[in-house]
Formats: structure tokens, sequence, C-alpha cells
């Protein structure tokens, strides 16, 4: 563990508060960038928390991660308005700026993970992507190009 | 000379480079005679025309210029300190003709009364804009039936999408006995090609923190949560202010007013499930479990958040509360039709030009608000159909236009009203393709609690995706309807039971096109790749080997300086070659 001694801060800031788990593991995840193993066998056995159960949480939601991921994040919009506006072909083009394969979601250089997201609330401004928590409207595949060439 | 300069900071406007804008802006009135107050504001829904920035004179004379970019900055504000207006850039104005003047002029605000008008974290703001008055009202001069009794009478139902009577619900909330309730506001806006609510939270927080604390009261609650996605970091940032604010001067917490009426309001974060948008997986997810859906009864009114009565709503239903206390339900019950009262936001998406938020009275045919306060199509192709109400909803085509907007009539067409989002479609989307979409959204964000709505969604799209590739049956059609059937009986939360939605309207209204997939293995859209067929058109190709170099299986052959030609079965449609011609000889059929 990276960050012990946050961690356990953060645990003694949560513990024995009623429906703490989800907070918790985003402030886990915050400071470890992902859902270690360990981290969460640590987290079991500080909290009482059943292992199983935690692990069912962090399966359960999308933004929980269990493995590592890049420094940054994209999220590439794949909602209806985006859709029907060509996001396919943005998320095409990233892939292919990141020289990402088909099964792959993080660069190889830990920089960029890429995910899916179904909406991200500016459908007006289809196609969308968010990278970290910046999001950038009405793409094209050459915007989408040059953005990134911004986080390198 | 003193000036007001508001730019519009949502995240629709950042997405759309507000930022760079407010910062030249910035940097001019450094160094320039020109005096102003730079302020930021939110999203006032004319997303189509962002970056906004509006000017207010000491007269209160408003100019909003839409559509600026970093390096216009310096001109139009020299320009308008000699008196000079770009007119071909206002879009809204009090003094002038704007483009979007007419646009406004149809739309009825109440939910949106505030938005992208006020800076949404300023408490300053919301008070002169009557902000808190209905809370004084409701706490000092009315009995908390009396307001329950207002709410009923406002006709408001939930817009969160099912559209059960919001009064009703919170007298089975007040009705049910117990020391400990709490009142909770869905703010998880799942669907996608939906964000009023987005946009109410970051545009106006305070209204909702308002709209909750008055039902609190109503209630007997003295806890609340927000719970809000994490997709909506502003949103956050705004709420969390905003609640820090109210609490400071006294809107929340203890003793609110100087009354014995306590209220604790939390933020909780979503973690990404679409599925915890309704209300018994939400409280799931904020007791910290999955957020799988329960059997109701017992509904939340009797058992909700740790087995207390609980009331939820959805945050455009709270936006309307504060109004509706404050003027009273007759004004408010006036707009609208018989069983849908008052006014509806929605969102328009896709290929409309006025693509953005939009307010009008029930009742509004779906042709007005498409082509009047809308702005019509954006593209050249013709209009095919607008999808409402998201993945539980469905596309309504051209023919049915002049059905009106409120609960019923668009139940009816066999889509639902939802969360309002329209995604406006023309002739280049394909109906069977945006099925398909809608499916494997669903089968996704399925819990997998119910078989039905698990395996059930999957074999759905299986079907649907043999039919885009062209390989499809006849049967395939009947084993959908009869899959759609089983799967909307035997779910148990709206998410399954409205999984089939999107296929049965398109089946019902575009039918013509799934039979083009599977009898003649053609996509009239042109979208289902597997179903395209590239070809070189001989008179146009000069040979330059552009295609033939790009092609990543070496289906395309010819000479240097002679037509070229591609082999159909080597050819895997990936379209590399249609966007390397540099002479249109490519088509794509
Ligand atoms: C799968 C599913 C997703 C839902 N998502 C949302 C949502 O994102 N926001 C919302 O307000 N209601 C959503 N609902 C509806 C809620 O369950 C609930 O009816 C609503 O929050 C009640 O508030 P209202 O009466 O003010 O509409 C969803 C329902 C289902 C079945
Ligand atoms: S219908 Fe689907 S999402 Fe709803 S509870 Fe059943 S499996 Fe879960
Ligand atoms: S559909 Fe992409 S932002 Fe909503």
């Amino acid at each position: 563990m990276k960050n012990k001694k946050e961690i356990d801060l953060t645990i003694s800031n949560f513990i024995g508060k009623k429906g703490s788990l989800i907070p918790l593991l985003q402030e886990i995840q915050k400071l470890e960038g992902y859902l270690p193993k360990e981290t969460l066998r640590y987290l079991s056995q500080k909290t009482k928390i059943k292992l199983a159960r935690i692990y069912g949480v962090a399966t359960f939601y999308s933004m929980f991660r269990l493995k590592p991921q890049g420094k940054h994040i994209i999220r590439v919009c794949k909602g209806t308005a985006c859709h029907v506006s060509g996001a396919e072909d943005i998320g095409k083009a990233i892939r292919k700026e990141l020289k990402l394969g088909e099964l792959e979601d993080t660069t190889d250089d830990g920089l960029f993970t890429v995910m899916e997201v179904a909406c991200l609330g500016c459908c007006s401004l289809s196609p969308v992507m968010m990278v970290d928590d910046n999001t950038h409207g009405k793409l094209t595949p050459e915007k989408v190009t040059e953005f990134l060439q911004k986080y390198k | 000379m003193s000036l007001k300069i508001k730019v519009g900071m949502a995240s629709c406007g950042l997405a759309a480079g507000a930022r760079d804008v407010y910062q030249a802006i910035q940097k001019y009135l450094e160094n320039s005679k020109l005096e102003a107050d730079l302020a930021s504001t939110a999203c006032i829904g004319m997303c189509f025309a962002e970056p906004l920035v509006e000017i207010i004179d000491a007269d209160n004379n408003s100019l909003t210029y839409g559509d600026i970019q970093p390096q216009e900055v310096e001109t139009i504000l020299n320009d308008y300190l000699e008196g000079k207006i770009h007119k071909d850039k206002v879009i809204l104005s009090n003094i002038m003709e704007g483009s979007e003047n007419e646009n406004l002029k149809n739309q009825t605000r109440i939910v949106l009364r505030n938005c992208g008008r006020i800076d949404p974290e300023s408490l300053q703001d919301y008070l002169e804009n009557d902000g808190y008055k209905a809370l004084e009202k409701a706490l000092k001069e009315m009995e908390r039936t009396q307001i329950i009794q207002e709410i009923k009478d406002s006709g408001l139902r939930g817009r969160g999408g099912a559209g059960f009577p919001t009064g009703l619900k919170w007298q089975f909330a007040y009705d049910t006995p117990g020391p400990k309730k709490y009142f909770i506001c869905n703010a998880d806006e799942g669907d996608p090609g939906a964000f009023m609510d987005r946009s109410v939270l970051e545009g106006d927080p305070h209204s909702i923190i308002e709209g909750m604390t008055i039902g609190a009261y109503a209630i007997g609650a003295d806890e609340g949560y927000i719970y809000c996605r994490a997709e909506y970091p502003l949103a956050i940032k705004h709420l969390q202010k905003a609640i820090k604010d109210a609490k400071e001067a006294g809107y929340l917490g203890k003793n609110i007013l100087g009354t014995d009426f306590n209220f604790n309001l939390h933020i909780k974060q979503g973690a990404g499930a679409f599925v915890c948008g309704e209300e018994t997986a939400l409280m799931a997810s904020i007791e910290g479990e999955r957020g799988m859906p329960r059997i109701r009864p017992p509904f939340p009114a009797q058992s909700g958040l740790w087995g207390k009565p609980t009331n939820i709503n959805n945050v455009e239903t709270l936006a309307n509360v504060a109004w509706i206390i404050l003027n009273g339900a007759q004004k408010y019950n006036k707009y609208g039709t018989e069983k849908s009262k008052g006014t509806k936001v929605f969102a328009l998406a896709g290929k409309i030009k006025n693509s953005g938020l939009i307010e009008v009275p029930m009742g509004m045919p779906l042709k007005d608000v498409i082509y009047k306060v809308g702005g019509g199509m954006k593209t050249e192709k013709p209009f095919k159909g607008v999808q409402l109400g998201g993945p539980s909803g469905g596309c309504v085509p051209a023919e049915l236009l002049d059905t009106i907007v409120d609960y019923d009539s668009i139940t009816k067409t066999g889509a639902i009203m939802g969360s309002g989002g329209m995604v406006v479609m023309d002739e280049a989307t394909c109906m069977v393709d945006v099925a398909k979409f809608f499916l494997n959204f669903t089968q996704n964000e399925s819990c997998g609690k119910c078989t039905f709505c698990r395996v059930g969604t999957k074999r759905m799209l299986e079907i649907l995706t043999r039919i885009t590739e062209g390989k499809g049956t006849m049967e395939d059609l009947e084993t959908l309807e009869e899959l759609s059937e089983n799967i909307s009986q035997g779910s148990l939360c709206g998410l399954g039971q409205t999984a089939p939605n999107p296929v049965l309207t398109t089946l019902k209204y575009f039918r013509e096109e799934y039979i083009a997939h599977i009898k003649d293995k053609r996509c009239p859209a042109g979208v289902c790749t597997a179903l395209l067929k590239y070809e070189i058109t001989p008179e146009k190709c000069v040979g330059c080997t552009a295609c033939a170099r790009v092609c990543p299986v070496e289906a395309i052959s010819g000479e240097v300086k002679k037509p070229h030609k591609i082999d159909q079965d080597k050819c895997i449609k990936c379209g590399s070659c249609y966007d390397a011609c540099k002479f249109d000889a490519i088509t794509k059929s």
C-alpha cells in the first residue's frame, strides 16, 4: 500500500458511520488510483466488513476499478445523442491516437485510461468526452487528436 | 458606466470553451478603461450557441452574444464601448431583435427561472430573486397539511419518469408515523439524452435545497440526502457550496429561520450504475450496498432508507416546489392539460438546430416543440423520428408529430415522457441500430436480479445484432415481440419492465426498415457497417493509389493512374478507403 497513512486516516474518519462503504471505496480509489486487492483485504480487516461484501460492491459500480488505471481518465460518451452524432468515430480516433488494442483500456505508459460512459449530460454539444474533470464538446476525430496531444 | 458581464459557465458552456472566453474578458478588463463586474452564471438552455456572454448596462439593457470565441472578445468589447453592437452575434436582448428572442418567448420558465440568470454560487443572487421566501412562508404561515394540500392542488406530478402525483406521495410519508423520516432528492439522472437535472443543480442549487426543506418540513423529516451521479462534478461542487451557505444563513441545519424545525442535508455521490436511479436501488446504494431494486411494497413512504419512512423526488419536481408555494397552486395549474399540470423541461439533442434545454407548458404539440422552439432540423436530411424517454421510451415517427406533450398522450404512442430527453433523428439514423443501442444499454445496466431482464435483454440484443449484420430472419421479429412481452411481465423494476419499449416502438413504426435488413440485406440509412458496400466509380478514380495504401486487408487493386477496384469478398467495410479518397470516387451504399 502506497498511502497507508492516508488510508488509515480515511478509514478512521468513516468507521462506524452508516452507509460509508461506497464513499470509503471512492476515497481509497482517489488515493491509490484503483482498488488493489491487498488494500481491500486490509480494509476488511480494519472495518470488519466482510471481504465478499466489499468485493460485491466494488464490482457492482462501474466507477470502481480493480486494475491500475492511467494518470488521465478519458470518458467517451456513448449516450443516445452522442451515438447518433458520431460517437463511434470519436472512440475510434481516441483509440487510434493512443494506440490501444480492442480489449485494452490503459496505455502502456500509464498515461491514459479510456472508458465508455452512457451520458455526460452535455448532449447538446454531442459528441462529447470528458478528460479527468473537463468536458469537451462538439468533437470531431481531428479535434480529439489535438486535445490528446495537449495532455501528453 | 457600470456594467455587468456574465459568462455562461455550466458544464455545457465549459465544454464549448467558456473558460477561455472568461479569461479573455478578464484580461481585457485589466487593461482597458471599461469598468465592469465579471461574473459567471450557468446555462440558460441555449447550448447550441455557446459560449454565451451577456452584457448588462446600468439601465438594465441586456445583450447576450452567442458563439463567442476568445479572440473575438477584444473587438466586441471595444466596439461595445463605442456604441457599436455586433448584431449578428446577439441572440437575446431586451432592447433589440435577437435571433433567439422568439425562442424564449415561446417558453414558460418555472423550473429554469434562475438558470443562466443568477450566479449559482451566490446565495445573495438567489435571495434577490425571491429565494427562500417560499420556505419562510411555509414555515411561518402554513400548516404542514396545508403545504401538502397546496402541492396536491397544483397537480404537480413527479418528473423523474413515473409521473406520480407529488402531493399524494408527500401525504403517504406524512401519514406514516415515526420520529425519524428521510427526504431524498434523486439526482442520478442516468437517462442518456437528458440533462435538465444537471442544469438545475449547476445553475440553481438553492432552489433544490429550498424545495427539499419545504418537503421535509411537510412530511416531518429531519434528515435528507441528495444522491448525485459522480459524472456531474460541477453540480456537486455547486451543491456543496449552496448547502454550506444556506446553513450559515439559517435556511438549513438547526432551528431553521428561528423555528424549532431542523433539517440536515447530505450529498451522496453515485458510483456509476444506471439502475441506482430506481428509488429502492438508490436507497440501497446510500446504505452502502449493491444498488439492486427491492420488492415494493413496502413503499419508501412506509419503509425506505434504513427502514424509515422516506420520501423521494426528482430534481425537476423539487425545483417546482418553492415556486408553487410562493405563487399558489392556482397559478401553477393554469398551465398544462387536464391530467398533466404545469410546465415540463425538455432536453433537445441530436439532429435538432437549437439543441439545449427548453421549458414549455404541458400540452404543446411535439411539432411545435421541435420546429417552433427547437428551430427544426440541423441537417439537410428530413426528420425521421424523435426518441422520448430514453431506454424506457420509444421513437415517435413523423406522422405522430401532432401528439401533444403530456404524460398520457405520449404513453399512448408507446413511448413515455420519462425525464424529458428528446433525441431528434434524421434519415441518416438507422432505427434498428437505435433499438440495438438501447438494448445494449439496458443489458449492460441490468442489475441481474431478474432472469428475464438479465438474460432476456441479452437474447434480444443478440437478435438485433444479427439483424444489423444481415443475418436475421422474419421469425426473429416474432421472437423479439414475444421476448418483449415476457421481459416486461417478468421483471421486478422499471428497468426491465420498460426495456423492450425501444424495440416495440421501432417495430411498430419502422417495421419496413427491419424487413429491409432481413430480406434485402440493406440498411436504408447506411449505418449498419456489415451491410455496406464500398465501390469505386471508375470515371472519378484517377489511380492515385491512396485507397490501396490504406486498405488493411489489401482488398484494393489497380495500376497507378488507372481506376482501382475493390474485391468485395476481401473487404471488411472499415471505410478507410472512403476517408482516404480525395476525389469522391468511392461510394458507400
Ligand atoms: C431504471 C430506473 C432508473 C431511474 N432513474 C431515475 C433518475 O435518474 N432520476 C429520477 O429522478 N428518477 C429515476 N427513476 C424514477 C425513480 O424510481 C422515482 O420514481 C423518482 O425518483 C421519483 O421522483 P418523482 O416522483 O419526483 O418523479 C428511475 C427509475 C427506474 C426504474
Ligand atoms: S428488472 Fe432488471 S434491473 Fe430491475 S431488478 Fe430486475 S434484473 Fe434488476
Ligand atoms: S448523450 Fe453524450 S452527453 Fe448525453
